[in-house]
Formats: structure tokens, sequence, C-alpha cells
């Protein structure tokens, strides 16, 4: 009696975990169709070259798709730049210095500031971050890709953080104290010992963020302008930028379905997927060659 | 002895096994309590979708037959319409309390969009139908009706700060063009132009676009200057306004508060004589930035919906489009 019901059970909860397992292939899958039957007819109806083209304002028939993949991989870079030392500085100093009720403070106000919807990021971004950047910096407007790339990076940080923090906890204590004993100061051991050793897990935490920031809508609707302006002067950065992300959002609910228009828009719909694609293969396959690397060592 | 130690192990062992036991027979006597949770919201939820369905399909047939006196009318589209036609909504309710009307916003080309798919009864639009949308509806078998329901001038607004106090619709049409980019050339300070625009999909920006930057010149094909900001909402434009003295912007007369500065605007054919928005200026067109706002129904209007379209031209609900700050269509 007893150990059939063991058996079942057991076979039940494999049976509950494997489906969850496979249902995100299923869905990832039927995203990728749904997103390649509605975008790739655009293809068909609008003409690589002007796809292609610097101008966009689909009411009059021009969909230049460039000024849209600029504006999103200039915020996302710039974003990237601005969080990755602040949220792997943070990371260490949670994991390798912080005494300990500093850390039980600081750990649960970084997981809070993940938590803040990024529409009242948005917000705050307008009532506050627009008119100082546009002080600061003398601008014409502070609605600008660089008050985006901030914001962003305020956005991706409590994801570089936590996924950091925890690939550094897992170096083992031996390694420090090794470090230690042979001499190396406090810094010499985070920065020639705990960081290299903890690589992998820190590599995928910037692409976590980078992929966080990328996909990122609203706050970035919000405070970059949405000037579909060619990000190809120095000062780009500081002018008014429109990303892929925005333009979908705002020009999804008026289209009609099938329109050019509509196809258009979900053709950067499979970009983003592409890009994001790149970002997470390229993520596992610098994990994978490290790992490998690791047991040519080791063995 | 020296075996004694394995007691304390079997001990363990046969603890261990029956807490793992128990902790299995618990997980599925919580899944079975899960399930049978699950299947009774299933259960509810089904009654509610039928339920839904067969009261939806009621109000249709009663929206359509004259004699019924509940209905249930869906009202979307034009942002800058979305306040009037909520306060309609809510004064209708008390003249004829078995009517409910439920209205949101989106924009023009989401309201008309969505008239086409049948999903709503009345669409509010700041623009008129396009060609392209007649056409779609032609195929969906519908026959579009149009009611112009009120009036509307579109202000341009500018920091207070910022000197300028009129513009000529040229001049207003070459900056927005790209073609000023100073506000030293229309007598202002020596600032860079920041241009504010609502998004396409608002009927305000196409008529703006057709109204000013073309100057009603539908042979015309220049845009928007591309480094126009396209802002998501009119509160987006007024917020910029007030802070930004480089910036100029355009809204519905209604949605412009005290915090900005109206810009006064002259025509093309008395290029001298500036004037302010206003009721009074819409009525007698001596403003000329103005338009005709519509409702537009799926085929002429019957019933409930006929009902509601001839009390929103009366006297009484045209009251509350002056209240509003819009001009009455009368």
């Amino acid at each position: 009696m007893k150990p059939r019901i063991k058996i079942s059970g057991d076979s039940v909860i494999s049976g509950v975990i494997k489906i969850c397992g496979y249902s995100s292939i299923l869905f990832v899958t039927l995203i990728l169709l749904f997103l390649l039957r509605e975008g790739l007819p655009a293809l068909a109806s609008v003409p690589l070259s002007s796809l292609f083209s610097t101008i966009w304002y689909p009411i009059e028939g021009y969909f230049g798709l460039l000024p849209l993949i600029g504006g999103s991989l200039m915020v996302t870079i710039s974003a990237t730049i601005f969080a990755l030392p602040f949220g792997i500085g943070t990371a260490v100093y949670l994991s390798e210095v912080a005494p300990n009720w500093l850390k039980e403070i600081l750990k649960p106000v970084v997981e809070i500031l993940a938590g803040i919807p990024s529409v009242v990021l948005g917000f705050i971004g307008i009532l506050v971050l627009v008119p100082f950047m546009r002080k600061t910096f003398n601008l014409a407007t502070g609605l600008t890709g660089f008050t985006g790339a901030v914001l962003l990076g305020l956005i991706a940080i409590p994801t570089i953080v936590s996924i950091a923090e925890d690939a550094l906890n897992n170096v083992p204590p031996a390694y420090r104290q090794a470090g230690l004993a042979l001499g190396a100061t406090r810094w010499q051991t985070i920065w020639g010992v705990t960081l290299p050793a903890a690589k992998t897990g820190v590599i995928t935490a910037v692409m976590l963020g980078i992929g966080r920031a990328l996909g990122e809508t609203m706050a970035v609707m919000m405070v970059t302008g949405n000037a579909p302006v060619m990000p190809d002067k120095w000062n780009s950065l500081f002018l008014p930028v429109r990303t892929m992300t925005a333009t979908i959002a705002s020009e999804m609910g008026e289209v009609s379905s099938g329109s050019s228009h509509y196809q258009v828009l979900f053709f950067i719909g499979i970009l983003l997927f592409l890009l994001s694609l790149i970002i997470n293969v390229s993520a596992s396959m610098v994990s994978t060659r490290q790992r490998k690397r690791a047991e040519r060592i080791l063995s | 002895m020296g075996d004694l130690w394995i007691i304390p192990v079997l001990i363990c062992k046969i603890f261990n096994d029956f807490y793992v036991f128990s902790l299995f027979s618990d997980i599925i006597h919580s899944m079975r309590r899960l399930l049978i949770i699950l299947g009774g919201i299933m259960l509810i939820l089904l009654v509610g979708c039928t339920r839904n369905g067969a009261t939806q399909s009621q109000q249709a047939s009663s929206s359509i037959s004259a004699t019924s006196t509940s209905a249930y009318i869906q009202n979307a589209g034009s942002d800058t319409i979305v306040n009037l036609a909520l306060a309609w909504a809510e004064r209708y309710q008390k003249v004829k309390p078995g009517v409910s009307i439920s209205v949101t916003g989106g924009g023009s080309g989401t309201g008309l969009s969505s008239l086409l798919n049948k999903t709503t009864d009345i669409a509010n639009a700041s623009r008129q139908i396009s060609a392209e949308e007649l056409t779609t509806a032609k195929k969906e078998g519908l026959n579009p009706q149009e009611f112009v329901i009120a009036r509307d001038a579109i202000a341009v607004v500018v920091n207070p700060e910022n000197p300028v106090d009129n513009l000529t619709i040229e001049q207003l049409s070459k900056i927005y063009r790209g073609e000023i980019n100073n506000w030293q050339e229309v007598g202002g300070d020596d600032r860079p132009i920041v241009r504010l625009s609502r998004e396409t999909n608002s009927g305000t920006h196409v008529y703006f676009l057709d109204a000013v930057i073309r100057l009603g010149d539908s042979n015309d094909k220049t845009i928007f200057s591309r480094d126009t900001l396209l802002l998501p909402s009119s509160e987006g434009i007024i917020a910029e306004v007030r802070d930004n003295p480089n910036a100029i912007g355009y809204d519905g007369l209604g949605y412009v508060t005290s915090e900005v500065k109206m810009v006064a605007i002259s025509g093309l054919k008395t290029p001298d004589v500036y004037v302010l928005p206003s009721a009074k200026t819409v009525s007698d067109n001596s403003y000329v930035i103005s338009r005709n706002l519509y409702m537009y129904t799926q085929n002429p209007p019957t019933g409930a919906i006929k009902e509601y379209l001839d009390w929103i031209l009366s006297a009484d609900a045209q009251q509350i489009v002056i209240d509003l700050g819009f001009v009455p269509v009368k």
C-alpha cells in the first residue's frame, strides 16, 4: 500500500514538472511562429530599400527602420555602460565587503528597487530627471536618449546585482582564503581571484541586465521624446530618440490588422526577438566555453 | 555491541522514509484540494462566461429594437473627446436610467478601427474617417454614418517665459516643417525650438499635419520635421511646455492649463490679425486652427443609439460642451 502511493505520487509530480519544462519550449515556439506569420509578409508588402531607409512616418508610408534600430541600440548600450560598474560594484560590496547587518538591509532594498513598476520610474523620470538633465547639460530638451539610458540603467541594476551577488557567493571560501594566505590584499583577492572565479555568473547577470534594458518599453517611451531621428551625430545621445519597443507600444493600438503598418510593427517584433536571442546565445556560449576551459585545466 | 550503532541509523531511515511518504501524501492531498478549488473556479468562470455571452446578445438585440427600455452602448475613440463623452454618458444616465454607456479613449484611429471590428457601437473621432477606413467598412458590410457633435480649437502653447505672443499660420507651418529652428527668427530669444506633437495615432496629429503644416493643400506631401518629439499624451505635452522655455506644442483647447501660454494665430488671408482661441473665435471662424469633432456609427443608427445621438445634439447636452471648453455645434 505504502510504496504504491509513493510511486504514483512521484510520477504525478515528475509528470507535472516535465509538462512545465516542455511548456516553455512550446510557448517560445508558438510566439516565434506567430511573430513570423504576422511579420514576415512585411518583407513582401514593403520594399527592402524602404525598410532600410532613415525616415519613419508610417501614416504616410515611410517605414525606415534604421532610426528605430539605432535608437534602441544606442539607448541599450549606454544604459549597460552606466549600469555595469554600479551593478557589479554593488554586488561585490554586498558579497565581499559589507558587514552582515548592512547586507541584510541592502539586499531587500535592491530587491524592492527591482519591483518598482517601470511606469512609476518613468513618471519620476518626467518630473525630476528630465528637467534636471536639461538644466545640467544645458540641452534644448531633457527628453533625450541619455535620460532614457540613465533610467534604463536604474532598471537593469537590480537584475545585475542580485544575479552577480549569487554568483560571487557561490565561489568557495577556500579560494578567498588561499588568496589572502598568499599575501594578496582584499582588493587583489576580489579582482584577481573572486571575480574571475565567478565570471560565468557575472556575465550572465550582465546579459540579463542588457535584455531587461532592451525590452523595457514604458519608461523609455515616457522620457526619450520618441522622435525617429537617425542617431548618427556625435551628440545624438543628447538628442531625442525613438526605440523599437516604444514604437510598437504607441502604434499597435491604431493599426488595422493585416495592413502593411501592422506587418512592419510585427517585423520590428521579430528583430527584437532576434536581438534578445543573440544576447542569450552569446551569454550561454561564454559560460560553456568558460566551463570547458576550467575542465581542461582541472584534468 | 559493536553493531549497535545500526539501530539509530535504522530508526532514522524508517523515520526518514515515513517523513518522505507523509510529505508526498501531503502534497497529493493539497494537490487534490487545489484541483477541487481550480475546478470550482473554472466552473464559476464558465457559468459567468455563458451568462455574459447571453446578456451581450440580449444587449445587442435590445440596442437594435427601439421598443426596449434598457440598452448598453459602447463608445470608444478620440482622447480629445473622451472627457466630453464621459460627461454626456453620466448626464444621460439621469435622463434615461435604463441605458448604460461605457466610454474609453485610445485615439481616433483606435476608435474607428474598433468600430470596423464591430467591437464598439459609437466611435469618437477628432478627424474624418479616411478613404482607406471606408473601404474596409464596405468590405465588412458596414455603412458608417458621420455626426458632427462639437467643435474644437487647437491651441498652440509655449512656456510663459517665452516672449513670443503672436505667430502667423505660415510661421507655425515653417516651425513644424523644420525651416525655422530658432525662436529669434520669429521675434523671440536666441533659443533652439523644441517641437512637440502627439503620436501619429492621434486625430489631432493628423489634423495639424493637414491644416497647419500643409496649410490645407492636399497635394503637399510635407511631413513633420523629423526631430519633432512625439509624446504619448496631452499631459506629456503640457508638462514639457510648462517646464521647458524652448518648447512649442499644440493641444485641444480643453486641455490647456493656466501654467502654459497660448499663442495668438493669424490666418493666411489676414496675416496681421492675431486671434487667441476661444469658444467665440471658433464660432465666428476667426480662429483658423479649429475643427469638427465627430461620432461615427456602424450603420444608420436605430433605437437607443439613435436616441442618444439625438440627445447629444440637444441644447441640454450642448451646454456640457461649453462647460468643458469646447465649442457647441449650434
